[in-house]
């Protein structure tokens, strides 16, 4: 058995089918503890004050974000050149999950931000590339609704999901690439002096793990459903021929 | 109790309005789920019911 046994779709429905329903509970407990442990019991930033909890949410949320992107760019790359609709409908399915995570991203930003820097946005590079990651999203769900033909639909848009890619690159890496802005550097670092204290990493890890699995779980559901949509489609127009 | 300070309205609402959005993204794929769901086997029900008819006229 290799990769692309997963790519039929009958088969991809039977064995998503035992995994959908854990990942999204574990997920769930993942978040639940980890932002009340973050909230509840780690002490405040010396310098940010509690502003710091937010970053339970705004870390997590922002790697999704972008890590979804990468995960449409992977799923479309496999439409592209292999043709198996399923990698088209898991790009399809995830997209909505990384809009709201750029959503909450930004606006947990903002929330941040305000008391921070004193101002609810600024042109800095990161958030810049991040904001237009968003408006890629947007585009891309626009795309799909757009275009009635699915196959040209799951064309165009695994297109764009290559251009795109650029502003989910520079997100990422804007501060390197820059050195400039308002938005700090990397929060999680290998290197145990540069990454943040461990009283603040683990619960962050555990909120990183639930949204990961979070993420996960709804991609698959949102793609056993179109899966599902299709085969309604297909049979009726079958009875209806 | 957690000290928030002066900071609070940003703690809360932070958490408060991305825990909604989770939760409302959360909702709306599993109530598409179920709807698809249902139709394709409503559906299926039919099909099959035509196909044995057919089977039965021929």
């Amino acid at each position: 058995m290799n990769i692309w046994y997963y790519a039929n779709p009958l088969k991809f429905l039977h064995i998503t089918s035992k995994v959908v329903n854990p990942l999204l509970i574990i997920g769930l407990i993942c978040v639940v503890s980890g932002l009340a442990w973050g909230f509840f019991f780690t002490p405040n930033d010396y310098k940010q004050g509690s502003t710091v909890k937010i970053i339970y949410i705004h870390v997590p949320a922002a790697l999704i974000a972008i890590n979804t992107w990468f995960v449409m760019l992977v799923s479309s790359l496999i439409w592209l050149i292999r043709r198996h609709h399923v990698s088209a409908l898991i790009a399809k399915s995830a997209a909505p999950v990384g809009v709201c995570m750029t959503i909450i991203t930004l606006l947990t930003g903002a929330l941040w931000g305000q008391p921070m820097w004193g101002t609810w946005w600024a042109w800095d590079p990161r958030l810049t590339s991040f904001l237009i990651l968003f408006l890629f999203y947007l585009g891309y769900i626009a795309l799909w609704k757009a275009i009635e033909d699915k196959d040209s639909a799951a064309d165009l848009t695994s297109v764009l999901c290559i251009v795109g890619s650029v502003f989910a690159v520079l997100s990422r890496y804007a501060v390197l690439f820059w050195n400039q802005g308002l938005h700090q550097g990397a929060t999680l670092s290998l290197d145990k002096e540069k990454n943040i204290a461990d009283v603040f990493y683990h619960p962050l890890l555990i909120c990183i793990l639930g949204f990961v699995l979070i993420f996960v779980a709804l991609t698959l559901i949102g793609c056993r459903t179109e899966i599902k949509l299709r085969r309604y489609s297909a049979i009726a127009a079958k009875i209806n021929t | 109790m957690i000290e928030l300070g002066k900071y609070a309205f940003s703690v809360l609402a932070s958490y408060g309005i991305s825990i909604s959005i989770i939760i409302l993204l959360i909702f709306t794929y599993l109530v598409k789920a179920r709807k698809i769901s249902k139709q394709l086997h409503e559906i299926e029900t039919e099909w099959k019911s035509k196909d044995k008819k057919n089977e039965t006229i021929h």
